[in-house]
């Protein structure tokens, strides 16, 4: 939000604000990062010296990011004005890639696609996920990818909406020179193929 | 044509020094360490001795190099040493004061006072020097024109 902005409406309280209002010419009002950055920064040392593996620690972060996506999908789908539920995987997945992804990170995720290997799973690739913004990983963590969190609300926004799956967050090896990239491995509970091929 | 950068944390500590050219002088790491906190001491003399209220060491401008320093409100300098002709180092310290704020105070990884080793502060380090030395050391050099990500302080 802009400063103009908050000068103009410093009374309001948060629960009297509009909850559909986007910010200036139609975009989604935006956060700033650096406020983003410290405030994950701290929580990623919260949850370092709760944790004894680095297993525990992205299991911390896709635990919180779970809560927010839960609130993401309910807040997206009141804003969309949406009139029906969707049930099929696929629009699913594709809401969550586009939508759901410009709502949170101003861009749409880089693609989507389906594994080759197992018909329940599902990839999300990142580039540059904004949680890695500024975040070196040191070298005795090795595989540790801060972007659990963004997996956490992937599963939340899922989970929520009645596609249970497994989300976790991997790191890529790029060609040489370039920073690695991040996938987001989607698997889906049986339970949701199953239902997705009774529907036809 | 930059020659060496060094960051001392607030108690003279050396926490981060790269050699920015082939042509700098070689240093061990001991050496280094004994540098950083040189400096720190007689930037520390300087602003007391000083007949006018002042800040310490700045620049130090010789026939063979110039060095210029940066300290931040929070007591860290940043310390860039350069051959004798190079236009004002102040732009770019200010930048690597910016990639600092951004790559290492962000990191959730780094202890503050501690030696900076972040791969993309070094990473950012070496594309900022790299577009300065290409600009032919242009003062202040077009700062943000860089393909730096977003990032703001």
């Amino acid at each position: 939000m802009d400063s103009a902005k908050r000068a103009s409406a410093p009374r309001t309280h948060i629960l009297d604000r509009q909850i559909v209002a986007a910010g200036k010419g139609g975009k989604p009002a935006e956060v700033s990062l650096s406020a983003f950055s410290f405030l994950f920064s701290e929580m990623v040392q919260y949850f370092q010296d709760r944790v004894t593996s680095i297993a525990d620690l992205e299991r911390k972060l896709e635990e919180a990011g779970y809560g927010m996506g839960l609130r993401v999908l309910e807040l997206q789908t009141f804003r969309e004005r949406l009139q029906k539920r969707r049930v099929r995987l696929l629009p699913m997945l594709q809401w969550v890639s586009s939508n759901v992804w410009k709502a949170l990170f101003g861009k749409t995720a880089d693609s989507l696609e389906r594994s080759t290997e197992n018909e329940d799973e599902y990839m999300i690739h990142e580039r540059e996920p904004m949680t890695n913004s500024f975040v070196s990983v040191p070298a005795d963590l090795g595989q540790l990818n801060c972007a659990a969190l963004v997996a956490g609300v992937i599963a939340g926004v899922l989970d929520g909406a009645s596609f249970p799956a497994r989300v976790s967050a991997h790191n890529v090896e790029m060609e040489k020179g370039q920073r690695e990239k991040t996938v987001f491995l989607i698997k889906f509970d049986p339970e949701v193929l199953a239902r997705e091929a009774r529907l036809g | 044509m930059f020659l060496q950068l060094f960051v001392v944390n607030k108690s003279g500590g050396l926490i981060y020094n790269q050699n920015l050219s082939s042509a700098a002088p070689r240093l061990n790491s001991n050496d280094w360490l004994r540098l950083g906190s040189t400096f720190h001491s007689l930037h520390a003399i300087a602003a007391q001795v000083a007949p006018v209220p002042s800040s310490g060491i700045e620049k130090l401008e010789t026939d063979t190099f110039k060095l210029q320093s940066f300290q931040t409100l929070t007591g860290v300098k940043f310390v860039i040493t350069a051959e004798a002709g190079t236009p004002d180092l102040g732009g770019v310290l200010q930048e690597i004061y910016e990639l600092y704020t951004d790559y290492v105070l962000k990191n959730p990884f780094y202890e503050l006072e501690m030696p900076i080793r972040c791969e993309l502060f070094t990473l950012y380090l070496e594309e900022l020097i790299e577009r300065h030395s290409n600009a032919g050391g242009a003062p202040g050099g077009g700062g943000g024109g860089g393909k730096k990500p977003a990032g703001q302080y």
